[in-house]
């Protein structure tokens, strides 16, 4: 049995919504396992049944070998981190940190020793006497992480921790929170909608979506073979095209788009589509691709599709073109700069390595 | 500009209405007539010191003061939990319970006092105190869970959420975490609910008895048989003490964030 299982969940906060159904996932010991969907999939649901704010309808949860699916959230034993930080307003830092080792009766010494550690985990000697609204965003974000961390808990869970500090912090905090998980070996569920959190955290990231896990892997497999066509979205795979499917040889395939026909591998770009050999000739599809997975010249070249350029934004790192092929309009990234003009004739080239293919819905 | 004078104009007017007859009854009470008069001929402080030498309005303060007090707590220590319910629970019934809690603040003081006297006359011998206790209780109650309504509201939820995952029971966490962070909102509530007992008319008229009256009632039954100035002295004392109240919580809790 894992460290952590959650088995076949029902749950829901009113009676004729129930926002997990037959939920189920494990978490190993010691792992940094990312929960990234978007808003409403279930992912902040999941934190509270596991921290015990909310009672599943049916299924139980196992942690550490004991079911704790009854156990009142105080006696749980795991640390939770808030997107709000949730610091005692009333308390300094310290009792802040405190609080919990004073909820477990520790003696004097041993509390002012723990406290002064976990504070030097997260680089906040000397603030010990501040006040909650003294300090900056990132800072109280620190606080909350020692708070946590100083009670040992089995389990930490944050819960989109890094959503309200600004973006040069979230990168500083990120590499701070990996660094801590690493040398502590803790166990953390990590609740956030950015995937980039998730890809850079995580050793497992669980793709959510309307109560239910649409991919479970570590961050490449997620981001470089997504196995549905969500996750594809959800994880960059912006652009569309619409094409026919005129040849099926294994282990290629060929694929029309707008009059122009590609040749691929089927075991490459199937992901979506169940069994490569349930493709037939004459299917209508889909093409997912990334922006940066395509590129734009201004002549012809093999593989290609005449495009015309709609506008330029620039970027910093790359100007990112909005083209139309036909009636569809894609995004591609340029990162020679601005090379292009409005209205200008251009060639998108594609890759079918890179291509994810799904049935048209 | 023009406009703006005109907009002075109309304020001082209009402050001029709401503290025209606090200020005609300050400077009465300074006339060294027995009959009220204003402008006042002559100066005197007599009418102040006769406040404190009629006995029945030092037995009706303290009547007052202890009602007050005793109510407001009451109000209280049912309100604060009530407010906690309403404000971070959905429950069957809630709309109702909030509609309940409001009502005495709608129904007419008249309406409110007169259905308490005829319940107490129903039960039978209800002494007088008691039941002026029990009155003031439910009519402080709406403001009570109004005002530490508006503090949970301002508290982030999860702070107790926080305080129960660090080991800490629900209602261990509700005293460490939640009234420390709401305590402003309380003393409000306390202010507030309290004045409003101190200053009640309709309520204590009906639930009064013989030998036992409210501060305010006192003040009418004397009105109905002197015309000196103390009651205008009285009127002043009150108002002084009223303002210098609501100025220090006002400054010290910035109540009116809460009203």
């Amino acid at each position: 049995m894992a460290f952590l299982e959650l088995k076949q969940i029902t749950a829901g906060y009113s009676k004729q919504e129930m926002i997990l159904r037959d939920f189920s996932l494990a978490v190993e010991k010691g792992k940094l396992v990312s929960l990234l969907g978007p808003s409403g999939c279930g992912k902040t649901t999941t934190l509270r049944l596991i921290a015990g704010f909310l009672t599943p309808r049916e299924g139980r949860i196992f942690l550490n070998g004991k079911d704790i699916t009854q156990s009142p959230p105080h006696t749980r034993n795991i640390g939770l981190v808030f997107q709000s930080y949730a610091l005692f307003p009333h308390l300094t830092v310290f009792d802040n940190v405190a609080f919990g080792l004073r909820m477990r009766k520790v003696p004097k010494d041993e509390l002012s020793e723990r406290v002064s550690k976990a504070l030097s985990i997260t680089d906040l000697s000397g603030l010990e006497h501040r006040l909650p609204s003294q300090l900056s965003g990132g800072q109280r974000q620190r606080v909350a992480l020692s708070r946590a961390l100083v009670i040992e808990p089995s389990l930490l869970l944050l819960d989109e921790p890094l959503s309200n500090l600004d973006a040069k912090l979230r990168v500083g905090m990120r590499a701070e929170l990996s660094r801590i998980q690493k040398t502590l070996g803790i166990t953390m569920i990590y609740v956030t909608h950015d995937q980039v959190e998730a890809l850079s955290l995580s050793d497992e990231v669980v793709v959510m979506q309307g109560g239910k896990i649409e991919q479970i892997g570590s961050p490449q497999q997620i981001y470089r073979y997504p196995t549905t066509p969500f996750v594809a979205r959800f994880l960059g795979f912006d652009n569309r095209l619409k094409g026919t499917i005129t040849g099926v040889n294994p282990p290629f395939g060929v694929l029309s788009l707008g009059g122009k026909e590609f040749s691929f591998s089927l075991k490459e770009s199937l992901l979506g589509l169940g069994h490569p050999s349930s493709l037939q000739e004459g299917e209508e599809v889909e093409v997912l691709f990334r922006p940066e997975d395509a590129r734009i010249e201004e002549s012809p070249i093999p593989n290609s599709l005449e495009v015309r350029v709609l506008f330029g934004t620039f970027l910093g790192k790359a100007v990112q073109y909005l083209v139309r092929f036909q009636d569809q309009e894609l995004t591609v990234l340029c990162s020679e700069g601005y090379r292009f003009q409005e209205g200008q004739r251009a060639f998108l080239r594609l890759d079918p390595t890179t291509w994810f293919l799904v049935r048209k819905e | 500009m023009k406009s703006s004078r005109f907009y002075l104009a109309v304020l001082v007017v209009l402050y001029l209405f709401l503290l025209g007859p606090f200020l005609l009854i300050f400077v009465a009470s300074f006339g060294s007539e027995p009959i009220m008069t204003f402008p006042p001929k002559g100066f005197s402080l007599r009418w102040f010191v006769k406040v404190f030498t009629v006995r029945m309005f030092l037995d009706s303060f303290l009547t007052s003061l202890w009602i007050g007090l005793a109510s407001t707590l009451s109000a209280l220590v049912i309100g604060v939990p009530a407010a906690y319910a309403l404000v971070r629970y959905s429950f069957p019934g809630r709309s109702i319970l909030e509609v309940l809690f409001a009502s005495p603040a709608v129904i007419p003081g008249l309406v409110l006092g007169f259905s308490l006297l005829r319940f107490f006359v129903l039960i039978g011998n209800f002494p007088i105190q008691l039941g002026l206790y029990v009155g003031h209780t439910v009519i402080l109650l709406p403001y009570t869970v109004r005002v530490v309504s508006a503090a949970l509201r301002n508290l982030d939820p999860s702070i107790e959420e926080a305080a129960v995952s660090l080991g800490a029971h629900r209602v261990r966490s509700f005293f460490l975490v939640v009234l420390p962070n709401i305590r402003a909102g309380v003393m409000a509530a306390f202010i507030l609910a309290f004045i409003t007992s101190f200053n009640n008319v309709p309520i204590s008229l009906f639930l009064t008895g013989p030998g036992i009256a409210t501060l305010p009632i006192q003040m009418l039954i004397y009105m109905e048989y002197y015309f000196d100035p103390t009651i205008a002295a009285l009127s002043s004392i009150l108002i002084v003490i009223t303002v210098l109240i609501v100025q220090g919580a006002e400054r010290g809790l910035g109540i009116s964030q809460y009203v």
